[in-house]
């Protein structure tokens, strides 16, 4: 009816009564949020076009891994995989011990399209999974958003926001084949079903969120952030006196469900049962039924009896409760919280107790320019949002609001959790920028419908200003009646949209879109140069070593080698025991004659090292090699002291002021072996530390040189056999090299005149 | 809730001056009283099934804290599918009152019958999954 009134109009007035007809906005957005979902993808692919399509990273490379052995070998085998080809010589029940979500899908994506005889290699599903999770991640965004409230562009901008914000794109650029990349889409999808779910009571909507929710707890160890978020949620609303039983049928429903959808999880197992962090939900859960039970007993009797069953009642069962909790903690039933836990409250709790956490980059607490970085403008808008929540305070309300602080507290803790965070902020963010363009473009002129999109904007004030100067006369011109306070608003608001646009672009092209495989660098000449020294390095471990050789690196690298090199390794990113990795941290801080028999029991064959000292690569092992050391020392404090690593004056040093124990150090001979003969005398520089190097290099005896990298950042040693005659390797090289042994000459002892 | 809340009080309204000591009972005797007079039959029926899960419920609990716990798997299916199964026949029984009818206005007794099929599914399909 709209159009027909519309009709006949200039074209303008046309295109705005059209905007108003139902099904013409169905169509809008579904075709906005179909070229949202193609922004989210299209920014994704940066390093796609300027590398080519590779897993990046480190884990990711794990996961490709693992995708391969499941294409390869079908579910059940890969349920049951035993991989000896890690952790050499313990192995890994990795079936066991992996959130098996993310293989599944792209497994589940790659038979599809095979039956729908499209031939795809599934490295290529591996590396866009990523981004194609991130555009349903936009319309989930969208869906929880228009929970939130009754305008339809809130929605349609959460959904661009989600789609392009660098926070999120961190973790999801093509080729980062990680668990978050499927993880955040079911974040956030769980938490719209779960609002869902509440808002109708719907048991179909909370069964709905414990599927999702178990399919998350498959994909991402994250989904803890779920399991004590939405008991919060519950436990809040109750606090607030707002208990329903709409909220007792979703909660009980999402839980009873939940809890047995995750225990299927090998990974998971008992420990929705054994773990404190689990807990919470647990305890709501009983609280919930007593509750009920009370409204219950509430509506049958009069309210004195009920005061005193209420005392009565619910004091007992809330002293047997926690007396119970605190007993089987206590006696050993329920583990006590995790370190990795503790170290969201303690952020020191960590670095003191726990270093193979700290050591871990992206654990440590978040810098306060990250936010800006990641969030841009959204982080600014994203109180505004909160306290738009607050105005209207529903039963979701509270939870944005309860989200939105867990959300903030846990990404200041932990750099990672900016992903946890970033779902709610986008949310926050759009209903307050839909809210201000809402306000300043519809108010009192209700002719302008379409602003749904910030490009539109111009011309909508155009035509509102038409309409208030007609209106001028009967009406005062003050507030946003106001043509200039409309066109000023809404052009600050559009160029913000721009800058943030545009910062999104530059950062996910500058920051979030290498490889880290691959290195880039710019020529003199402005062209781009490649390093592909990793690729180079486990290609040759590939092709000229034995299919079983052993190689020692630290545990960082681990990944790479199983998935790059197919070579087994010591230790790798799993990281699950301490003290195989302290035993490598051992091995490469100790002297030669200590590290070759740790070595040779673990039937290592080549030390691989990683050196940034040519290139001034800095995330290589000499930066790292203070966390070997911590880790080491962890385990064996006797012999392995951190403090004999520093320079009597306590500084880090690689030059020749370094310690003895550095100096003697495997992983400082490894790094540095042969680098002096590079640079004329006097001239051996690392470039990393900015340090001038003694003209003498270490000398190797238990280890030789095997293969260096076209700029050195790898570098692979063998580890030399016993010696043929029972000689150490000291006394061997040193023959080796024709120095006379020295024992020979002392034997010899005074010469005495022979008479005979 | 609210419209039952006369009727009740004022078949209780001498048992209010009593002294607290007996009021326990009393409360029990008054809960018991209009439980009976205010449940349809059909809603007793499943409560009848609440309380048998209830009972099976604790059967399984007091057997994994006599005899141990031995199959671990066993017992945590078993056990949660009487929970399960108990929350999803209270939120039937919650659904179906009449008494609620504002609370759900988008929930007929036929929906909550057809989703409480679908998580009884569910819910099951996970135990046996899991019970090895």
């Amino acid at each position: 009816m709209a159009a027909a009134e519309g009709a006949g109009s200039t074209p303008v007035e046309l295109l705005v009564s059209l905007g108003r007809n139902q099904s013409t906005k169905t169509l809008l957005k579904v075709i906005i949020l179909a070229i949202i979902a193609a922004a989210a993808v299209a920014s994704r692919l940066f390093s796609v076009i300027r590398f080519e399509s590779i897993i990046h990273e480190f884990d990711p490379w794990f996961n490709f891994r693992a995708t391969k052995y499941l294409v390869a070998n079908g579910f059940y085998q890969f349920w049951d995989w035993f991989d000896d080809r890690t952790w050499h010589p313990l192995g890994r029940v990795t079936g066991g011990t992996l959130y098996p979500g993310l293989m599944v899908t792209s497994g589940a994506i790659y038979h599809l399209l095979r039956f729908l005889t499209v031939p795809v290699d599934i490295r290529n599903i591996c590396v866009l999974l990523a981004p194609a999770f991130s555009g349903l991640t936009a319309y989930a965004a969208y869906l929880l958003t228009n929970e939130m409230t009754t305008s339809s562009s809130a929605g349609l901008l959460a959904a661009a926001f989600m789609g392009i914000t660098p926070g999120y794109i961190s973790r999801s650029v093509a080729g980062s084949y990680d668990n978050e990349a499927i993880a955040i889409f079911l974040l956030v999808f769980t938490f719209f079903l779960w609002i869902k779910a509440l808002k109708l009571g719907s048991v179909l909507w909370g069964a709905l969120c414990a599927l999702f929710y178990g399919y998350m707890v498959a994909s991402w160890g994250g989904y803890a952030f779920i399991t004590c978020l939405v008991p919060l949620h519950a436990f809040v609303l109750i606090c607030m006196g707002r208990f329903s039983l709409r909220l007792y049928v979703a909660y009980t429903t999402w839980y009873a469900l939940g809890t047995l959808a995750s225990m299927q999880i090998p990974f998971v197992g008992f420990l929705p049962v054994r773990t404190s962090e689990h807990m919470p939900a647990l305890g709501i859960f009983g609280f919930l039924q007593l509750v009920a039970f009370l409204e219950y007993v509430r509506s049958a009797v009069p309210s004195r009896q009920f005061q005193t069953f209420l005392y009565v009642g619910l004091g007992g069962i809330f002293g047997v409760g926690l007396l119970g909790l605190v007993g089987l903690t206590a006696g050993g039933y329920i583990a006590p919280w995790s370190g990795r836990f503790y170290s969201l409250w303690d952020t020191g709790y960590a670095k003191i107790h726990i270093p193979i956490i700290a050591s871990v980059s992206e654990h440590q607490p978040t810098a306060w320019p990250a936010f800006f970085f990641d969030l841009n403008m959204l982080i600014w808008l994203f109180p505004a949002g909160v306290y738009m929540c607050f105005q209207r305070l529903e039963d979701e309300h509270v939870f944005i609001i309860v989200y939105a602080l867990f959300g903030s507290y846990f990404a200041g803790v932990m750099v990672r959790l900016m992903l946890t965070l970033t779902p709610v902020v986008c949310v926050a963010a759009a209903i307050a920028a839909s809210q201000l363009l809402d306000t300043y473009l519809q108010y009192k002129s209700p002719e302008v419908v379409d602003n749904k999109e910030e490009e539109s904007s111009d011309g909508t004030t155009k035509k509102s200003s038409k309409q208030s100067s007609l209106r001028s006369a009967s009406q005062p011109v003050v507030g946003i009646y106001n043509v200039l306070s409309k066109a000023f608003i809404a052009g600050a608001m559009t160029l913000f949209l721009l800058i943030f646009v545009q910062h999104c672009t530059w950062v996910t092209s500058n920051a979030y879109s290498s490889p880290s495989v691959v290195l880039a660098s710019r020529m003199p000449d402005g062209s781009q140069h490649i390093i592909d020294d990793y690729r180079e390095a486990y290609q040759w471990l590939r092709q000229n070593t034995k299919e079983d050789a052993k190689i020692m690196s630290w545990w960082d690298y681990g990944y790479q080698i199983g998935g790059m090199a197919d070579r087994p390794t010591l230790v790798d990113n799993n990281t699950w025991n301490n003290t195989h990795i302290a035993t490598v941290g051992k091995a490469m801080s100790s002297r030669e004659e200590v590290a070759y028999p740790i070595m040779r029991q673990h039937e290592v064959d080549y030390v691989l090292v990683v050196f940034g000292g040519l290139l001034g690569y800095s995330g290589d092992d000499i930066n790292k090699f203070l966390w070997m050391v911590r880790i080491a020392e962890g385990i064996w404090p006797d012999e392995v002291k951190e403090r004999d690593f520093f320079t009597p004056r306590g500084e880090y040093k690689v030059d020749a002021d370094a310690s003895e124990t550095m100096k003697n150090s495997l992983m400082y001979k490894m790094s540095y072996h042969n680098y002096a003969s590079l640079f004329p005398p006097g001239q051996a520089q690392d470039r990393v530390r900015g340090a001038r190097l003694p003209d003498q290099s270490p000398v190797l005896n238990s280890l030789e040189e095997a293969y260096t990298s076209e700029n050195w950042i790898i570098r692979i040693y063998k580890v030399k056999d016993l010696d043929n005659v029972g000689r150490d390797h000291a006394a061997a090289a040193s023959f080796e090299r024709g120095h006379k042994k020295k024992k020979a000459i002392k034997k010899r002892g005074p010469r005495v005149l022979r008479v005979e | 809730m609210a419209p039952k809340k006369p009727a009740t009080a004022a078949t209780t309204s001498a048992s209010a001056s009593s002294s607290s000591s007996g009021q326990i009972d009393k409360i029990a005797l008054n809960i018991v009283q209009h439980y009976q007079k205010t449940t349809p039959q059909r809603t007793k029926l499943i409560d009848t099934f609440m309380a048998f899960l209830v009972i099976v419920g604790g059967l399984q609990f007091a057997y994994c804290v006599l005899a141990g716990n031995y199959p671990f798997n066993a017992f945590l299916s078993g056990f949660s599918a009487t929970v399960g199964q108990f929350v999803l026949t209270a939120s039937l029984r919650i659904q179906t009152t009449e008494a609620n009818k504002s609370e759900f206005p988008s929930v007929s007794p036929e929906r909550a019958f057809a989703d409480y099929v679908v998580g009884s599914l569910i819910l099951h399909f996970f135990c046996i999954n899991f019970i090895n």
